[in-house]
């Protein structure tokens, strides 16, 4: 007996003083933090959070790879006290939440028939999923099914829907979804997608050079969720009052109900909703993500640039603009008309990106005021250029040094800053795109008799958007097509009195699947003006690269633009990116702002230490997935587009008035139930119909 | 060398600890889910199993035997096991961190493993050599691996079938394990 007490006594100290001199041996440093932590935590080892046990859970809280709220199972104490502990504030850390990218549904032909097969897992297996769309939701609920928190059910439309406020971002939907459909994300993620061509993409969407999720916000329009459709908008474009006003819409035309009928108005509803809220008197408010303590230079506040210090303050990093023009806006302030983008409503729009926390400085100009030792030396991580296409091209012909001759953007910049400009009564506007026409519509609107529009083309072969091209018509602007300026005529004072051209005609197709203009024999005409502005075109300046500085070994293209990888924006100096029209040439807003967002994709990869990439299979706007444009669209009956509301002729004709006019409520709706909710291969071509018999 | 290839087998395949004693029905159910788990409890098991074998071995013929007190064996030995992983955890935490990171958290999961006690006992009841009682927990656990993910795989597939409501997830599971058993009723007879 007496042996037995012992030997059990004995055991009992061996092990106990073999296991605390273990603990001394093998003891390894960790952060103290880890154990307050992980008493916080639920104990279950479930794995809800994606790693190996709650004492995983804990390191991969402290050591910042994991959010505080990561556990599923804890409230909202723990996770504000486990917040303290790594000294993150609770409320801060970003929200994961479930989304669903794809639409289909219901809407998708089936493909197969399974006998039996119940679970989406299974039938991927098979010939992957009963459903055409290769890609789309299977909609047997496997992620219904995963949730612990009864956040998703599959809903009306057969795609799962996520309910947000039960979702607390376990990542379980996702790790049983076989296709890409259910994705756990941060709102920092998700703004930072790129579309690619596996995507749930409509042909609007992928047209896009934003990449705005166009029948999601049309949809939320339709419901009558603006602040929704705002928000939607927010995730790849931060400037919706000004492409509500200017954008081209090159989506409406891959618009899907485009093949059978007209367009759905897109632009039209994004500028309602993004007047909506600037009339509504407050602002929707934006996420930011906490901070990460990285600090960026954008130079230049466009679009580009806003884009980019949009995107990179909604991602936690501290941003500062550097603005070589009085205010920030860049070629949508100082190149775009009053009468097309007022500034009252620019300044509103900007007033929303900067209460974000973004710094910035104006009239300081690169190069003169500052350069890009003296930012480094300042402490920016990372520096952005966007710093826009504004050197005008020159015609090369005789004259040009008169007094009366002017360029393009120089001319716009002019009259939009209100600086001193001697104008003209007759002007020849020369030139094809939308600045020649912003010109030749100033030119109208500061009281000029006659202005010309000088084209060495025709009518067909004009850059320039073609509403733009109708409402300098009405506005009694006389297009001279055909014409090839030979040179400048001055009076012996230097001041211009006309412009003599050559009559032209086209030959043969040239390279960009235009015909050639060539020019008349012995057809000099001389058009009688008093000024003339130039505007064929204009390239980036980029005078502030000195030689022998870090700047000098930027590559730049035989444009005259920047040199980079179109995916991520970067140059061959790695902390240097670039994208809008300085990396382009001259292009479009929608342009500009997409390219700010890839900028700060790839930007924030730098700032964080992970490599710069792209994404495999990116689309960039520029290729469409071919499954996804059709020939015929079967079922769609033909409905009046809405019409867009404008100022008549005579109430705009002498006054930088804005001309068009925002859509009504009633219209807006009406148009958003035009649309046909498209998805890759799924569209509601019964839209009309049912609206019919609403109404009916 | 033949009687320990004899007993290598018997304990793989004829007296699988999982299929044929049905013990460790715990992690059994529990991590045959995902094979990517199931592997590493499998890895896990061998470790600890191997280890705890020799200890408890030691510790019967040095000190129970001796003592005439073997009537504390049970206590005993969970005392060792517990203490033991507990050890090991350290240990490799400290000297293997690659390892640890592997088998995480599987290792204190073990602690309470019935698979590990029964081997340790066998050895003991069949009156083993020490170099037997090596191989014999030595292979117990890799037939406790062995059975592990040939049911592990079994039950990835099941997902393809359609399984009536009632009979579903652990259900299925231990009607499947008893076909599993069945099948290596077949090794009876072998040696």
């Amino acid at each position: 007996m007496l042996s037995a007490i012992l030997f059990t006594l004995g055991l009992g100290g061996a092990c106990g003083v073999a296991l605390s001199l273990a603990s001394k041996v093998f003891y390894v440093y960790e952060d103290p933090r880890i154990s307050q932590v992980e008493n916080l935590l639920a104990g279950a080892n479930c794995g809800g959070c994606g790693m190996a046990g709650c004492s995983a859970a804990a390191e991969g809280i402290v050591t910042g790879k994991a959010p505080a709220s990561a556990c599923i199972l804890i409230g909202p104490e723990n996770v504000s006290a486990i917040a303290q502990i790594v000294g993150s504030e609770a409320g801060a850390a970003e929200a994961l939440l479930s989304y669903n990218e794809c639409s289909g549904g219901n809407r998708a032909t089936d493909r197969f028939f399974y006998n039996g097969l119940n679970r989406c897992n299974a039938v991927a297996s098979l010939y992957g999923g009963k459903r055409d769309c290769t890609i789309g939701c299977l909609g047997f609920g496997d992620c219904v099914r995963a949730c612990k928190f009864d956040a998703i059910k599959i809903d009306d439309n057969g795609v799962p829907e996520v309910d947000k406020e039960k979702c607390v971002g376990c990542g379980a939907c996702e790790q049983v979804c076989p296709k890409t459909i259910v994705e756990v994300r941060p709102m920092s993620q998700r703004l930072l997608r790129l579309n690619t061509d596996d995507d749930a993409l409509a042909p609007c969407q992928q047209t896009c050079p934003a990449e705005i999720d166009i029948p999601r916000y049309i949809s939320q329009i339709k419901s009558g969720e603006y602040e929704a459709a705002v928000n939607t908008i927010r995730e790849r474009n931060p400037l919706l009052l000004a492409c509500g006003r200017v954008c081209p819409h090159p989506c409406e035309e891959y618009c899907r109900r485009s093949i059978e009928d007209d367009p759905v108005s897109i632009n039209q509803l994004k500028r309602f909703v993004a007047d909506l809220e600037m009339n509504s008197g407050k602002r929707f408010p934006i996420s930011v993500a906490p901070d990460t303590g990285k600090r960026v230079a954008v130079i230049g506040g466009g679009p580009a640039g806003l884009s980019a210090a949009f995107f990179l303050r909604r991602l936690g990093h501290g941003v500062t603009i550097f603005e070589a023009m009085p205010k920030l806006g860049g070629m949508i302030r100082y190149g775009i008309p009053e009468y097309r983008l007022p500034k009252k409503v620019l300044d509103w729009e900007i007033e929303g990106i900067l209460n974000l926390g973004i710094d910035h400085h104006t009239n300081v100009k690169m190069g003169v005021d500052f350069d890009l030792g003296s930012l480094i030396g300042a402490g920016f991580d990372a520096v952005f250029f966007g710093v826009g296409a504004w050197d005008d091209y020159n015609l090369q012909i005789p004259g040009e040094e008169y007094a009366g001759c002017f360029t393009g953007i120089d001319f716009l910049a002019r009259i939009g800053n209100n600086k001193p400009i001697k104008l003209g009564k007759r002007a020849a506007i020369i030139g094809g795109g939308n600045t020649a026409i912003d010109c030749a519509r100033t030119m109208v609107r500061t009281g000029a008799e006659k202005v010309y529009l000088v084209y060495r083309r025709t009518r067909n072969e004009m850059p320039a958007n073609e509403v733009e091209i109708v409402a300098a018509d009405h506005e009694g602007i006389e297009f001279v097509f055909l014409a090839a300026p030979k040179q400048v005529i001055a009076d012996s004072d230097g001041n211009v009195t006309g412009l003599e051209y050559l009559k032209m005609e086209l030959g043969e197709p040239d390279a960009s699947g235009r015909r050639r203009p060539v020019p008349v024999d012995g057809s000099e005409t001389v058009l009688e003006v008093d000024m003339i502005i130039t505007a064929i075109g204009q390239s980036p300046d980029l005078s502030f690269r000195k030689e022998g500085t870090r700047l000098d070994e930027l590559d730049i293209t035989r444009w005259n633009t920047f040199e980079v990888n179109p995916e991520t924006c970067q140059t061959n100096v790695p902390y240097i990116f670039a994208a809008g029209d300085a990396q382009t040439g001259p292009a479009t807003v929608v342009a500009a702002i997409g390219g700010g967002r890839r900028a700060a994709r790839a930007m924030d990869q730098f700032l964080k230490g992970k490599p710069v990439v792209g994404v495999p299979r990116a689309l960039l706007s520029q290729r469409h997935i071919d499954e996804s444009i059709f020939d015929t669209v079967p079922g769609v009956e033909k409905s009046k587009r809405v019409e867009m509301p404008e100022l008549s002729v005579s109430e705009r004709i002498d006054n930088f008035v804005e001309v068009d006019l925002v859509i009504s409520e009633a219209d807006a709706l009406r148009e958003s139930s035009r649309c046909l909710n498209c998805c890759r291969l799924c569209y509601d071509p019964d839209q009309l119909r049912e609206q019919n018999v609403d109404a009916g | 060398m033949g009687d320990l290839l004899v007993l290598v087998i018997s304990c793989i395949f004829i007296n699988n600890i999982l299929l044929a004693q049905y013990l460790g029905n715990c992690p059994f159910l529990g991590t045959s889910k995902k094979m990517e788990t199931a592997i590493g409890m499998a890895g896990a098991v061998v470790f600890v199993l191997t280890m705890a074998g020799i200890i408890t071995w030691l510790i019967d013929v040095y000190f129970l035997k001796r003592l005439d007190i073997e009537f504390l064996r049970t206590i005993a030995f969970i005392l060792v096991i517990a203490s033991l992983v507990q050890f090991v955890e350290m240990f490799l935490k400290k000297s293997i961190p690659a390892l640890y990171a592997g088998l995480g958290i599987f290792l204190p999961l073990i602690t309470t493993n019935c698979a590990v006690m029964g081997v340790c006992l066998i050895n003991i009841q069949e009156e083993y050599s020490f170099l037997q009682a090596v191989v014999s927990s030595l292979a117990y656990a890799v037939g406790f691996g062995v059975a592990l993910v040939l049911f592990t795989g079994i039950r990835e597939r099941i997902i393809l079938g359609r399984v009536p409501k009632p009979l579903q997830d652990t259900s299925i599971g231990l009607i499947t394990a008893g076909f599993v058993a069945l099948v290596f009723i077949g090794f009876q007879g072998l040696v």
